[in-house]
């Protein structure tokens, strides 16, 4: 006996609208589960985790602070992933894109440079994001080197970088040998949104990203160049698109946002470089990319779901002694219900009996 | 049927064997005999049937109608695992193997039974030196040639022993050498006692392989012969059909300038199974529809990729469009000076299959008017869209559907329509009406005549040749990689054409001298 996928003849569109909120409600059913299983009450984790952060004007900044590097990166890796394209190392531009940008922070500290240090420092960070995610396009473009495997190893190498340079050379003279470095002056730090909120302009740029990949994804050539690019190689190739500047680029942009977040992150949350910068945005980002469906303002809502399961998941540790394991097994459980129910929409499950003959 | 003197029975009989695809019947009530220990070439063009009467021998399909004897017993073989289990063995033009994984291992994994890496490497040795099949065990199989790669393919088979070897185009792969290396492997087979079928559509090797030949045209057997006793002028009429196309009666062309001009292309294989171009000679002129010949796999998808410029040449002047020199330039390049192009595949090379038609107008963007600035008009590529619907009758089962949910022919019909609607000086089209119905077909074929009779230059590569016969004003043959002179397709015959599409008309000068 196995299974067969085979494609709907057509969809119903309320179908489709409903098929996450269905994936959710699974997703949540599962994980009541298994929280059932380990001795404790679904109910009280389904409040602590939800209702609770949800209800409480602190979480929801915490919320956005959260979610924004989630969305940052993941709508630059939905470039990469929209043209077929595995970009798994977003995680190691937005090290680099904070290491670059937190340089100049560094080097202006305790000069009375002006205003000009923190857009310089957003512009170093994107820079340096999108010269890290380079790396693996071009040993692809120019060697056919995997671009899975050097995109996640170089990860190991940007946190490294990032661990020598916090340890070594640009600790804190004054910082009781912590590896870390000296606090950002106010000149070379991200401001917030109002006074006493932890929101900071990160944010401004993940909305912004947002608007603007939806115009670029949905209206230009240059969207249809990566739809068609990861629709139909070959037909990319027949529009005139070289394979190649499409790699180049979709890195770039998408190291480039991972680079913002990275810098943005430091700058406008942590407030100086030290060895981990990241709870693992990064990977996560992935995830967020996918339970958006590479749409920009699902990523937009995803990202925030995902903010959700990070807050809850502290606080659930806190109150009801759940391992935080358990929130990145809920991250995937969501994940994978989501891409499920997105299967089960557009195909309808067969079971052939052995051989699959007539 | 041959009268072989062999006393005993034949290992193999095919009974009326159909295959029907919708109303396509790919094989037709074939018969085939195949004695013990003969080397049986199964000859004909691409789309004669051979493929799918192997498929039917080696339990991939599963016949409409007839009979499989096997030594006069009937049997049906549901899957290769059966056909194997029967005797049958098989070496696909294709090769199936994980370049990373050894010689031996890859054998192993691909067999059943309870064969140990170590035994396979005994064995190995014993059918290598038997066969004459050289292969070192522990090579990595991405260090191999193609010819080594094959070898591991038919050791594979002979390790199980098989009573009938079935090998489809074996020699495509190969070089000369390697390729009478096999023919050497497969004697020694056959005196074995071992049966083999021999697809090809190479005279020559058949010739000097097989004492029979069943030779396929559309889908029906139209003689079984020794190919020896026979000229190579009458096997390939057989296999082209001697009745003489209908010449299109038109007004004769005078040569109006050219559009396409090609001197002296030669380009590598892009891969192990492409085909090299050697020194291609080609002129278009305004106003008349060349026509390109040729069994498949002798450098047509190549030669398209290199006229349309999704692979570029190394000096620009060896193809001019419109005049201009262009061999470096790509696609797009060429597009705006005047050029169109449709590839052979429907899907996924001229058309994404899930983009919707609006959408796939944008593949030609370089020269149609669908974007401004890098902005998408949405509004233009719709309409565009509907024009091509409306003027090439293309038939949708909704307004702007996917490009996957049209039938090969109207899909075929728009794909061709988004290039003529905006009326190239140059149109290059590869296989046009492959795998469409004859509305369709006719469709087509008038669309390119009509596109010609404006003044633009039409290249038609296509191996239907009564398609040839019918459209183009001048006509050449490629024949493993190189083109034969262009000439008025009334001076052509279809036998000449034949002759050449078997690489057989230096040796019977009934054609030119290179």
């Amino acid at each position: 006996m196995r299974f067969e996928l085979t494609p709907r003849a057509s969809v119903a569109p309320a179908m489709r609208a409903l098929a996450p909120v269905l994936a959710f409600i699974t997703a949540f059913l599962i994980a009541g589960l298994v929280i059932w299983l380990l001795g404790r009450s679904p109910v009280a984790a389904f409040q602590v985790y939800v209702i609770q952060p949800l209800s409480d004007p602190w979480s929801i900044q915490e919320l956005l602070v959260k979610a924004t590097p989630l969305a940052l990166i993941a709508i630059g890796l939905s470039y990469c992933f929209r043209a077929n394209l595995w970009n798994i190392g977003a995680e190691g531009q937005y090290v680099i894109g904070a290491v670059l940008g937190g340089w100049l922070a560094l080097r202006t500290h305790g000069t009375e440079a002006g205003a000009w240090v923190l857009p310089a420092m957003l512009v170093l960070g994107i820079l340096g994001g999108a010269l890290y995610g380079l790396i693996p396009a071009f040993l692809k473009t120019r060697f056919g080197v995997n671009e899975i495997l050097t995109s996640l190893m170089l990860v190991y190498v940007a946190q490294l970088i990032l661990d020598y340079l916090v340890r070594g050379p640009w600790r804190d003279p004054k910082g009781f040998n912590f590896p870390q470095s000296v606090t950002f002056d106010p000149a070379a730090t991200l401001p917030t949104l109002g006074e006493a909120s932890r929101v900071h302009y990160g944010t401004v740029f993940a909305v912004l990203a947002v608007l603007v990949t939806a115009l670029v994804l949905g209206r230009t050539l240059f969207g249809y160049r990566l739809r068609l690019t990861g629709d139909a190689p070959r037909a990319a190739r027949f529009a005139g698109f070289s394979a190649k500047n499409t790699t180049l680029a979709v890195f770039a942009i998408s190291g480039g946002l991972a680079g913002l977040a990275g810098i943005s992150e430091v700058s406008g949350q942590i407030g100086q470089l030290q060895p981990s910068i990241s709870p693992g945005y990064g990977f996560t980002a992935i995830t967020v990319a996918f339970l958006g469906r590479l749409n920009p303002l699902g990523i937009l809502v995803a990202a925030l779901v995902v903010a959700l399961t990070f807050i809850g998941g502290e606080s659930a540790q806190i109150l009801l002694k759940l391992p935080l394991d358990l929130t990145q097994a809920f991250q995937g459980i969501l994940l994978l219900c989501v891409l499920s129910a997105d299967a089960l929409v557009s195909y309808r499950i067969r079971i052939v009996s052995r051989g699959g003959r007539k | 049927m041959t009268a072989d003197v062999s006393s005993s029975q034949p290992l193999v009989e095919l009974k009326g064997i159909s295959k029907r695809y919708g109303d396509l019947l790919a094989n037709d009530h074939i018969d085939l005999t195949i004695e013990r220990g003969e080397i049986h070439a199964l000859l004909g063009e691409n789309g004669a049937g051979k493929s799918t009467l192997v498929k039917i021998l080696y339990g991939v399909i599963e016949p409409t109608e007839g009979q499989i004897l096997w030594e006069g017993r009937p049997v049906a073989i549901g899957s290769p695992v059966e056909a194997r289990t029967l005797g049958v063995g098989m070496v696909f033009q294709h090769f199936s193997l994980f370049d990373e994984l050894t010689v031996a291992e890859n054998i192993t994994v691909a067999l059943s039974g309870n064969w140990t890496l170590s035994r396979v490497r005994e064995r190995l040795g014993d059918v290598s030196r038997a066969y004459g099949l050289a292969l070192e065990p522990d090579r990595a199989v991405w260090t191999l040639s193609a010819g080594e790669r094959q070898r591991i393919e038919i050791v594979r088979c002979l390790l199980q022993n098989p009573r009938l070897l079935i090998l489809d185009e074996p020699t495509s792969v190969l070089t000369p050498q390697e390729a009478e290396h096999l023919f050497v492997t497969l004697d020694k087979l056959a005196a074995d006692g071992c049966s083999i079928l021999y697809i090809s559509h190479k005279l020559e090797e058949v010739r000097r392989l097989c004492r029979s030949a069943t030779i396929l045209r559309g889908g029906r057997v139209v003689g079984t012969l020794d190919p020896r006793a026979r000229s190579a002028r009458e096997i390939a009429a057989m296999m082209v059909g001697a009745e003489i196309g209908e010449v299109r009666s038109g007004i004769p062309h005078e040569p109006k300038g050219d559009m396409l001009e090609v001197r002296g292309l030669s380009l590598a294989p892009a891969d192990v199974h492409g085909q090299a171009l050697r020194d291609i000679d080609l002129t278009a002129y305004a106003g008349e529809v060349v026509g390109i010949a040729g069994v498949a796999g002798n450098g047509q998808s190549e030669l398209f990729a290199a006229l349309s410029g999704e692979r570029t040449v190394e000096r620009a002047d060896i193809i001019r469009i419109a005049g201009r020199a262009c061999g470096t330039e790509g696609i797009d390049a060429r597009r705006r000076l005047g050029a169109a192009f449709v590839p052979e595949e429907r899907l996924g090379h001229a058309a994404a299959p899930t983009h919707r038609l609006s959408e796939n107008t944008l593949i030609s963007h370089a020269a149609a008017e669908v974007s401004r600035s890098g902005f998408i008009l949405l509004n233009a590529a719709r309409r565009l869209a509907q024009g091509i619907v409306k003027s090439f009758d293309v038939r949708t089962p909704e307004n702007d559907p996917q490009a996957r949910k049209l039938s090969g022919g109207n899909l075929q019909k728009f794909v061709i329509g988004r290039e003529i609607i905006r009326r190239p000086k140059l149109l290059i089209v590869d296989q046009p009406t492959w795998g469409v119905d004859a509305g369709a077909a006719r469709l087509i074929r008038q669309a390119l005549v009509d596109l010609a009779g404006e003044g633009s230059a039409v290249v038609v590569i296509s191996q239907d040749l009564d398609e040839l016969f019918e459209i183009a004003d001048r006509m050449a043959v490629i024949h493993q990689g190189h083109l034969s002179p262009l000439r008025k397709v009334t001076e052509w015959t279809k036998e000449a054409v034949g002759l050449e599409m078997l690489g057989e008309a230096q040796l019977h000068g009934a054609s030119h001298a290179v």
